[in-house]
């Protein structure tokens, strides 16, 4: 998978907070194998002495990929880039304009506005958006080369509310990386996402969160492999009657 | 003569144990007095291991199993038990806390009012640790300074430790490689309307938080946790956070007063597991995170086993 130019193996991105310990983080970032984390910059902070939670990040040999999360204007989400950039030394960023305190749904006009003017200073833009199409194609005219909708609202746990939005997503905008962000609970909703057609998923809380992470992290890792298999194998239709799978010629049929 | 940099509440329970085996002791803290003093004066003060084993490491959970009687040798403290509740529509976070945790019961919303009559009515279900107390950590660490005085130690204040010490106990002042601060941030209110006798922990999936009585109707409201090691006072989302959460609670505290704020640089190692560890000729007591009071007894008998391992506890 290709996003802005780099080449991408992992199709499970994890989220870096709410776990009980940085050593449990680590412990799920290994078990998942995964190749790109997501940062907070709002919530976590670091006044440069070294001892920070940043330099742990750091240290992972992972790309880190920072949110905009907490961010309720365009104005905010952008400043909130520009320290990314500072910190990380990095042009991506995960962009997140939250609309809504409750649901923490995006506000997709605050979204387009700051994906413009990040896009033109330069930045690589991961937006967090609906499954809205009219809203990613604006996104798309931003100049933004990968879209993330979400399955449900943040942390949620809910799991794809709405399957057929992200269907028709694939089908609308067949060669853009799409990744499932947010709303992801369990294996079987991140294989779901999968299995429509979706790049990658980027989950966090279904992780961290979990009674014992490291292996919720590989869980996942595994069903978004199988996910991704299963949707490349071409699956069979559906059908509404029965048909056997042993042959029934030649089985005696005594009147 | 053994020498302790620190005189917060690892370095005090430290001197307190050396001292009980015999040892003489002195113990060095650059601030002028307890008060204001890194993390223990801002601590919460919850002896509260089975709760705390949602989240730590079972080893926490092992550490702070005798802070209990450790601390009523000589400050009191309050042997009532923790509450636990979720709002309804957080009862998911309720389950999810009772299959993470040990040693609670599940209670009904007339056993919560039974408990707490003033959160009669206002939760339907809850958990309860019977065997968890707290203490009020401002009294209990001048208790403790007066214990260890009374024992022979030395405590000076104002003073900077000599380079070399025996037992180095100054959180991330110590600047050990590998700990990082966790910031948090806590409110003292006067809440003279609403009574609660013991810990009450309110689960939210955004912001958990516990009030802890003080008595006199004075409260402890706690505590943020972020990945930070900025200094200085507490946010605005901070206190909206853990304000909102006890309004949540009960609507009285709506009508408390802020008695102070406070935040502290918590030190914690990669696992957030303690460490008695050795570092050329000094030891060092570190990595607290958030269990300070809790986990200091056991620490700091450690520490004391390796400094005084000839001497028994002379009781």
């Amino acid at each position: 998978m290709l996003i802005y130019g780099t080449e991408i193996s992992s199709r499970l991105l994890l989220g870096t907070a709410q776990y009980p310990s940085p050593k449990v983080l680590k412990d799920a970032i290994s078990a998942s194998h995964c190749d790109i984390i997501t940062v907070s910059l709002r919530r976590e902070s670091s006044a440069g002495s070294g001892a920070g939670f940043w330099d742990r990040l750091r240290d992972l040999n992972v790309q880190i990929l920072p949110n905009t999360a907490g961010c309720h204007t365009a104005g905010e989400a952008i400043t909130t880039a520009h320290m990314a950039r500072e910190i990380f030394g990095t042009t991506w960023i995960k962009l997140e304009v939250i609309g809504h305190s409750d649901t923490l749904q995006p506000d997709v006009f605050g979204l387009v506005e700051a994906a413009q003017e990040l896009t033109r200073e330069g930045f690589q833009v991961f937006p967090y958006t609906t499954d809205d199409l009219v809203v990613g194609e604006k996104l798309i005219a931003a100049g933004c080369e990968v879209l993330m909708p979400w399955g449900a609202p943040i942390g949620s746990g809910q799991g794809l509310r709405n399957p057929d939005a992200l269907r028709s997503m694939r089908a609308h905008f067949p060669e853009l990386p799409l990744i499932v962000d947010a709303g992801i609970g369990r294996p079987s909703d991140a294989a779901r996402a999968m299995e429509l057609g979706c790049d990658a998923v980027l989950l966090n809380t279904a992780v961290a969160k979990a009674g014992d992470p490291a292996v919720m992290a590989q869980a996942m890792a595994q069903a978004v492999e199988a996910g991704r298999r299963g949707y490349l194998a071409d699956p069979m239709p559906k059908r509404d009657m029965a048909v056997p799978s042993t042959p029934v010629f030649g089985i005696a049929e005594l009147a | 003569m053994i020498t302790i940099a620190g005189a917060g509440v690892a370095g005090l329970a430290c001197g307190y144990e050396l001292a009980k085996r015999g040892e003489k002791v002195r113990i060095f803290d650059r601030a002028p007095g307890l008060a204001g003093n890194g993390c223990s004066w801002f601590a919460g003060g919850m002896l509260a291991p089975w709760c705390e084993g949602e989240t730590a490491e079972p080893e926490v959970v092992r550490l702070g199993a005798g802070a209990i009687n450790w601390w009523a040798q000589f400050t009191p403290v309050t042997r009532r038990g923790t509450l636990v509740v979720a709002p309804p529509r957080d009862q998911a976070e309720l389950a999810r806390f009772a299959r993470r945790t040990e040693r609670h019961r599940s209670v009904s919303g007339d056993e919560i009012g039974h408990l707490e009559g003033a959160l009669s009515g206002r939760f339907s279900s809850g958990l309860f640790f019977e065997d968890e107390a707290h203490l009020d950590p401002r009294q209990a660490l001048t208790d403790l300074v007066n214990a260890v005085k009374s024992l022979g130690v030395e405590i000076l204040w104002d003073t900077q430790a000599p380079d070399r010490v025996d037992v180095d106990c100054r959180g991330m002042h110590a600047h050990l490689p590998g700990l990082r601060a966790v910031r948090g941030e806590m409110a003292l209110i006067h809440a003279p309307d609403v009574h609660l006798t013991r810990t009450v922990r309110l689960l939210h999936p955004r912001v958990p938080v516990y009030v802890v009585p003080r008595g006199d109707g004075y409260y402890m409201l706690g505590a943020t946790m972020v990945e930070s090691d900025a200094p200085g006072p507490v946010t605005i989302r901070a206190m909206l956070e853990l304000l909102g959460a006890a309004f949540a609670l009960h609507p009285g505290f709506a009508e408390a007063q802020i008695v102070e704020t406070g935040s502290g640089l918590r030190p914690a190692f990669d696992d957030n597991i303690p460490r008695v560890q050795w570092r050329g000729e000094t030891l060092h007591v570190n990595g607290f995170y958030r269990h300070g009071f809790l986990i200091a007894p056991a620490l700091a008998r450690a520490a004391a086993a390796h400094l005084s391992p000839q001497r028994q506890e002379a009781s």
